[in-house]
C-alpha cells in the first residue's frame, strides 16, 4: 500500500480529549536499547525483558540520521532510554555521536556499569563540551525494599554499578519511583541521600518519578481507575506547557512516538521522521492524566 | 534467561501492548499504519510554525561603542557600588534582572540603579516580587534548595518598599541594544522563558542558532544560570551569559563577574571581567540581619552551598558541594 492511499483511509479520529501542541522540540528522546532489558521489574511501564522485542535496538546509523535531522530543528538535549541501553553493543558509539552535537543522559538500570565501561564514559564525557548525565534506577533504599520491585540481588549489584561510576569521578542522578512510597516526602528522600553519601557521593542527587499505571505495573499495582482520564477543560487555562509531549519526542525502531511513556501503544505513534511529528497530539491515553496532575516529566 | 525456572516473563515472539501481550506481528502491523493522520501540507505547516521568526515590537536602543552587562545582583550593593565606580567608560550599563533575594537590605540596590542610569530588564525575581508571587519561581524540587530559597524570598519581600516593588513591576521583559553594526537582544533566562537556564554544557550549538534565527539577532546576551560564558556560533553570531555580580561563580574566588561588550569591526569583542568588592562587610551585614550562615560562607569561600540542584552534570562536577 503507498503512503498516500494508507493517509486516506485512516481517518483522523474524531475526539473529545484535549490537544498538546508541540511548542518546541527541545528533547529527543531515544528508546535505543528498545524494551530488551537484563531485567524484568515489576512495575515497568513497558513491561521491559530479556525478551521483550516489542521495540529493537536502534543502530547508530539509524541515531545519525535523526540526530541529523534534530539539528535543524533545533533540539536541545538527548535522552536515551531501553530497556537496558548498555546492552546496544553500539551504545557508546552513540553517546560519542551524541555528544558531538548536544547534552546527553542515559537512564539505565545500573548493572552493566562495569569498571572498564565507566573508565571510558569518563573519556566520553572528557572529549566533549556538553554534559554526558548518567541516571541509574533504584525502587528502595536496601535490599528488602528494592528486590521485590527489580529483582532478585538487584540492589547489591546496582550499588556496585553506581560505585564504579563514583570511582570514576561521574555522580549519578539516582532514579525512584514512587512505588517507593516513603520517596514522595522528605524523610524518604533523605534516606536515599543518605545512601548516597554511605558509598562516597558527597553531592547526592536524586529524581523522583510518578507511577504509570501501564505495562507490568497493572499486574504489580492495579490499572487506573476509569475516572483517571483527561477531559476538555481540564488544563483550567494555565495550558499544557508543563507536559512533555509539548516539548518532546521520542524515536523507537518503529518510528517517532510522542513521548517515553506512549511507546507501547500504536496510537502513540505520529510518524517516521521528526518532521511527521511536530503537530499537536491529543492527551487521550490515561497516563497522560497522571503527566498532567503529577507534574511528572521524564527529564532529569 | 526465559524458561520454566526464570524470573522473567516469556516475550518471545510476542509483543506488549499496553498491560497485554499479543503477537508481535499484530503490534508491528499496528505501528506501521499508525501516525499518519497528518497529510504533508499539515507537517509543513507543522514546521513553519515551530521555527518561525519571533514577533518582536521591540526597538533597537543606542547605537553604542562599549556597553557595560551584569546579572544577578542578590542585593549585593557592594558589588554593584564597586561595578559602577568601573562603568563611567561605558556608552551605557545593562542590568539584566534578579535584583533581590540571597543578599541583605535589598532596598539599597534601588538608588544605586535609577540614579546612575542602568538600564534594568525583568528577572524572574522582579516578576515574583512585583505580581506578589509566594515564591522566586526558580522552580528546585530538593527540599534543602527551596528551603533556602523560601528564606531569601520572604526576607527579600518583606524588605521591599511598595514603590521599588511597582518599578520592578514595570521593568521591561526584554531590550534590544545596536552595537556598531549588530544587534544585541538581552534577556533574563533565555528569549523564550524569563526562569530558563542556559548553561554552557546544555546549550548546544544549534539550538542557540535555531534561537538567534527565530530572534533575528546578532548576539543573545542572558544570565539567571550565575555562571557566565561565551560561545561563537558557526554563523558568527554570539550567546553570552554575562554572569552574577550578587555571588561569586562557584569557583573558590570571592570576587564576582560582569562583562563588556564593544563594537570591534563587523564583529563584537566581549570580555568578563572580575570584580573584587568588600565580601566581608556584605557578610558582617548578613550576619545582623540573620541570614543564612550557608550563604555567607558562599561569599567568604567562593563555592556555592544552596540551589545546586540546577546545576548540570559539567557545571556540578567543577562544584565543592
Amino acid at each position: 500500500m503507498n503512503q498516500t492511499l494508507r493517509e486516506f483511509m485512516i481517518l483522523p479520529m474524531i475526539t473529545t480529549a484535549p490537544q498538546v501542541e508541540l511548542r518546541a522540540l527541545d528533547t529527543l528522546w531515544f528508546q535505543v536499547a528498545g524494551t530488551l532489558c537484563n531485567l524484568a521489574c515489576h512495575h515497568c511501564l513497558v513491561s521491559a525483558s530479556p525478551t521483550n522485542r516489542t521495540h529493537e535496538h536502534l543502530s547508530l546509523a539509524t541515531v545519525r540520521e535523526y540526530l541529523d535531522e534534530a539539528a535543524g530543528l533545533g533540539v536541545r538535549e538527548f535522552y536515551f532510554t531501553g530497556g537496558e541501553p548498555f546492552l546496544n553493543p553500539e551504545m557508546e558509539a552513540i553517546l560519542e555521536a551524541t555528544l558531538a552535537r548536544g547534552p546527553a543522559t542515559v537512564l539505565t538500570n545500573g548493572l552493566l556499569l562495569t569498571r572498564d565501561r565507566c573508565r571510558r564514559l569518563r573519556a566520553l564525557a572528557d572529549g566533549s563540551d556538553y554534559s554526558l548525565d548518567l541516571r541509574v534506577s533504584l525502587d528502595g533504599w536496601d535490599a528488602a525494599t528494592n528486590d521485590p520491585v527489580r529483582g532478585e540481588g538487584s540492589f547489591a549489584r546496582v550499588l556496585k554499578g553506581i560505585e564504579n561510576l563514583v570511582s570514576v569521578g561521574i555522580n549519578p542522578v539516582l532514579t525512584v519511583t514512587e512505588v517507593c512510597k516513603d520517596v514522595s516526602g522528605d524523610t524518604g528522600k533523605q534516606r536515599f541521600f543518605e545512601l548516597l553519601r554511605e558509598i562516597g557521593i558527597d553531592k547526592p542527587r536524586l529524581k523522583v518519578l510518578p507511577v504509570f499505571h501501564i505495562g507490568a505495573e497493572v499486574s504489580r499495582g492495579g490499572a487506573y481507575a476509569d475516572w483517571q482520564k483527561l477531559s476538555p477543560g481540564d488544563d483550567a487555562g494555565a495550558g499544557w506547557d508543563h507536559l512533555q509531549c509539548s516539548s518532546c519526542r521520542m524515536v523507537t525502531g518503529r518510528g517517532v512516538w510522542v513521548c517515553p511513556i506512549l511507546v507501547n501503544d500504536p496510537a502513540g505513534k505520529m510518524g517516521e521522521s521528526l518532521s511527521d511529528t511536530l503537530g499537536s497530539y491529543p492527551l487521550e491515553h490515561q497516563a497522560c492524566w497522571t503527566c498532567h496532575v503529577q507534574g511528572a516529566s521524564c527529564k532529569t | 534467561m526465559s524458561g520454566k525456572n526464570s524470573p522473567f516473563p516469556d516475550h518471545t515472539g510476542k509483543a506488549t501492548w499496553g498491560e497485554r501481550v499479543v503477537e508481535l506481528e499484530e503490534f508491528v502491523e499496528a505501528s506501521l499504519n499508525a501516525g499518519r493522520s497528518l497529510g504533508a501540507e499539515d507537517r509543513r505547516a507543522a514546521r513553519e510554525s515551530l521555527l518561525r521568526p519571533v514577533d518582536d515590537a521591540t526597538s533597537a536602543e543606542g547605537p553604542f561603542e562599549r556597553i557595560l552587562v551584569f546579572g544577578g545582583v542578590y542585593s549585593n550593593h557592594h558589588a554593584l557600588r564597586a561595578l559602577l565606580h568601573r562603568a563611567r567608560d561605558a556608552d551605557a550599563v545593562y542590568c539584566l534582572g534578579d535584583l533581590g533575594g540571597f543578599g541583605p537590605h535589598p532596598e539599597k540596590v534601588y538608588p544605586l540603579l535609577v540614579e546612575n542610569d542602568v538600564r534594568v530588564i525583568q528577572g524572574n525575581y522582579e516578576q515574583s516580587l512585583a505580581s506578589g508571587a509566594e515564591d522566586c519561581n526558580c522552580g528546585y524540587t530538593d527540599p534543602r534548595d527551596n528551603h533556602f530559597a523560601g528564606l531569601s524570598y520572604r526576607y527579600t519581600e518583606r524588605n521591599c518598599s511598595d514603590g521599588f516593588k511597582r518599578w520592578m513591576g514595570e521593568l521591561p521583559e526584554r531590550r534590544r541594544v545596536r552595537l556598531g553594526d549588530r544587534e544585541l537582544l538581552l534577556v533574563h533566562g533565555s528569549p523564550r522563558q524569563v526562569n530558563e537556564f542556559l548553561f554552557e554544557s546544555t546549550s548546544p550549538v544549534t539550538f542557540l542558532e535555531k534561537l538567534l534565527d527565530r530572534e533575528r539577532c546578532d548576539a543573545l546576551l542572558c544570565t539567571h544560570t550565575g555562571l557566565h560564558w561565551h560561545r561563537r556560533l558557526p554563523s558568527g553570531r554570539d550567546v553570552v551569559n554575562v554572569g552574577v555580580i550578587g555571588r561569586p561563580a562557584n569557583d573558590g574566588n570571592t570576587h564576582v563577574w560582569y562583562t563588556t561588550i564593544a563594537a570591534s569591526g563587523d564583529s563584537i569583542g566581549i570580555e568578563f571581567q572580575p570584580l573584587p568588592y568588600d565580601h566581608e562587610a556584605l557578610a558582617a551585614e548578613m550576619r545582623e540581619e540573620k541570614l543564612p550562615e550557608e550563604f555567607v560562607e558562599t561569599l567568604l569561600t567562593g563555592w556555592w552551598t544552596t540551589c545546586l540542584e540546577i546545576l548540570p552534570a559539567r557545571e556540578r562536577e567543577r562544584s565543592r558541594f
